[in-house]
């Protein structure tokens, strides 16, 4: 690569890091501003002082024409008048709360003997999510590869596939808790199905998509049909593979909130309907942030080995 | 060009002559007999091939060359295996050809390297599963990555290399299985001039030095007439065999000889028979009133000539 090329590289790379640092920081920005300027928004008034308002009390949160009116008949009436601040509804924590829940969170003790730690949820999560997922891949995955190679295989199958998938996997809830119980099983069921019956098809596909030059070359460089499917077919779609798995465990997250429902609610699901029940909405926030983190990462670690994996790829559609 | 002098394509010198007698006397390593492929589309049936009767010798080197729709592709994947001929026969050493094999090499238009591959493990993909163990087979693979001069690239991955180096990739990948024909269609189409002319002069040093034998499709009529004994001509509509031309020009061939007579002569003969005078290519229309509509007003554009 010549120098000016890299150069311009350099500079296109440091730029990305730069937008991708704004993509995040405009967010923040807007929920910071609607946060902390008291002007934008704010539809309530936190009380600080009750005054002789019967019902108000320090820290109450009423609407904005309420605590108007309050106030006006109070004065009417020559009582001490109340006063307050504007606030936003207590489902609106401003960043510094849900910060400081992400650590609290943590340490803030279940409130009943038998409920769990918010780390021991998240890694019921983890589990649920990791076993959903392998299992459906350890069948999808040669399932979809010998449906993107055979004919025979694809007739048979994808008829039925292509109806199942249309059938909602949530709706197998209670039938899961009914077969399996209603601790892990039925939640690794759902994200199985979820996963599943899509893996096929998005897997047959990127299967069929091969550049057929590729297999006629091979074939007359000998190759037949077990060299050929171990020897071309997979290794040639492995890159593709791979990023499909990735994208599908995405997926498999999205179903992640639904299966812990069913059955005995469990997992960060758990710990979010738990603490939006107590109205710690700054919990609830953390908590949901903490999955699209894991996600995140979970994502960059797997791009990172990607590009081990495939040093043949020249740094496109990995990362 | 004015019109030279141009002696007959037909005439050969007595070395040429004596080479091409010599040539008919090797054995008949591929012979096709009233081959015909037709292609069933749901509205219709194409002929692509009709009654394709041709014989190469061994170590011989054929290019085919025809108008589009002649069949010429058609031919070398029926060869190659990845085709099934409608009737006819066609022999590989007097044996039938079933299916794609391993003694039949091919070298593609577009590149087929397994990108996944270093270029050692390219070439080396033929030899292992042809059962070869792994380091004799890797010992014949560098052997072969050095006939086609790509010792330095033996462990790069094919997206680092140029479009010749990957086509030369190409041809150690089939040669190493030692094919009985190599076939290679359109093989340095997409390459640029210079690159391309690299390429022949490798490829015919490639084909002395081995015993192969080479059926070559192009479209440069240039490229047919240095690297071939004898040149296929087909016809379209359906395929079928219109000359096959003896090329004049004596052997070992150099660039030198492009603006030999019995160069041109070969050349002008082929050309002819490409496109026929007084036959205007009935894709383009003869006036240019389409282009009107294409340029401003007040372009000038009569007065370039």
């Amino acid at each position: 690569m010549s120098a000016p090329s890299k150069i311009k590289r350099k500079f296109m790379q440091h730029q990305g890091v730069i937008l991708a640092m704004f993509s995040f920081l405009i967010p923040l920005m807007i929920w910071s501003i609607v946060s902390y300027v008291p002007f934008v928004w704010h539809p309530k008034v936190k009380i600080t002082v009750p005054g002789e308002v019967s019902y108000f009390s320090e820290g109450l949160l009423v609407d904005r024409d309420v605590f108007e009116r309050e106030k006006s008949d109070v004065l009417a009436q020559g009582k001490t008048i109340p006063e307050g601040v504007p606030a936003n509804p207590i489902y609106f924590p401003a960043p510094d709360e849900v910060a400081t829940a992400f650590y609290t969170a943590f340490v803030t003790e279940p409130k009943r003997r038998n409920e769990k730690w918010l780390h021991e949820s998240l890694w019921d999560s983890i589990q649920v999510i990791f076993w959903g997922f392998v299992i459906s891949s350890i069948f999808g995955v040669p399932l979809g590869v010998l449906m993107g190679t055979y004919r025979v295989f694809s007739k048979l199958n994808e008829p039925f596939i292509e109806f199942f998938r249309y059938l909602p996997a949530p709706a197998f809830g209670a039938l899961a808790v009914a077969i399996l119980g209603i601790h892990q099983g039925p939640k690794i069921a759902i994200i199985f199905i979820g996963t599943f019956f899509q893996q096929v098809l998005v897997i047959a596909n990127t299967t069929r998509k091969l550049d057929p030059m590729l297999v006629e070359a091979a074939l007359t460089l000998g190759a037949k049909r077990t060299s050929l499917l171990f020897k071309v077919i997979i290794p040639g779609i492995s890159i593709n593979l791979y990023r499909d798995l990735r994208i599908l465990l995405g997926w498999a997250w999205t179903y992640l909130i639904v299966a812990e429902l069913i059955g005995s609610s469990s997992g960060i699901t758990w710990f979010i309907t738990q603490q939006a029940r107590y109205k710690n909405f700054d919990n609830v926030y953390a908590a949901i942030m903490m999955i699209g983190i894991i996600g995140l990462f979970s994502d960059i670690i797997l791009g990172w080995f990607g590009k081990r994996m495939f040093p043949w790829e020249q740094n496109k559609s990995l990362s | 060009m004015n019109k030279l002098d141009l002696p007959s394509y037909l005439d050969q010198s007595d070395e040429v002559k004596a080479r091409f007698d010599r040539l008919k006397q090797r054995p008949v390593i591929l012979d096709i007999k009233e081959f015909t492929k037709i292609f069933e589309t749901p509205t219709e049936d194409v002929v692509a091939v009709k009654d394709l009767n041709f014989k190469t010798y061994r170590r011989e080197f054929v290019c085919v060359i025809g108008p589009s729709g002649c069949g010429k592709s058609t031919l070398i994947r029926t060869l190659a295996g990845l085709e099934t001929k409608t009737s006819g026969q066609v022999l590989l050493d007097g044996e039938e050809i079933d299916g794609p094999g391993p003694e039949r090499g091919m070298v593609f238009q577009g590149y087929t390297l397994f990108p996944w591959l270093s270029v050692k493990r390219n070439v080396m993909f033929g030899l292992e599963i042809a059962g070869h163990g792994k380091s004799p087979a890797e010992e014949e693979a560098l052997q072969w990555i050095d006939l086609v001069g790509l010792s330095k690239f033996t462990n790069a991955y094919p997206h680092q290399l140029s479009g010749g180096m990957k086509q030369r990739v190409a041809i150690a990948r089939a040669l190493a299985n030692k094919p009985r024909i190599l076939l290679m269609d359109e093989p340095f189409g997409a390459l640029d001039a210079q690159t391309r002319a690299k390429m022949q002069a490798y490829l015919l040093d490639i084909w002395r030095n081995i015993d192969v034998t080479i059926i070559f499709i192009t479209h440069d009529l240039d490229e047919a007439v240095y690297l071939a004994d004898r040149v296929l001509v087909l016809k379209a509509h359906p395929g079928e065999v219109q000359e096959i031309v003896e090329v004049p020009v004596p052997r070992p061939r150099s660039p030198e000889q492009f603006l030999s007579p019995e160069f041109l002569a070969t050349k002008a003969r082929l050309e002819e028979l490409i496109h026929p005078p007084g036959d205007p290519d009935p894709e383009l229309p003869g006036d240019h009133m389409n282009m009107m509509n294409m340029v401003p007003v007040n372009d000038e554009v009569d007065k370039v000539e």
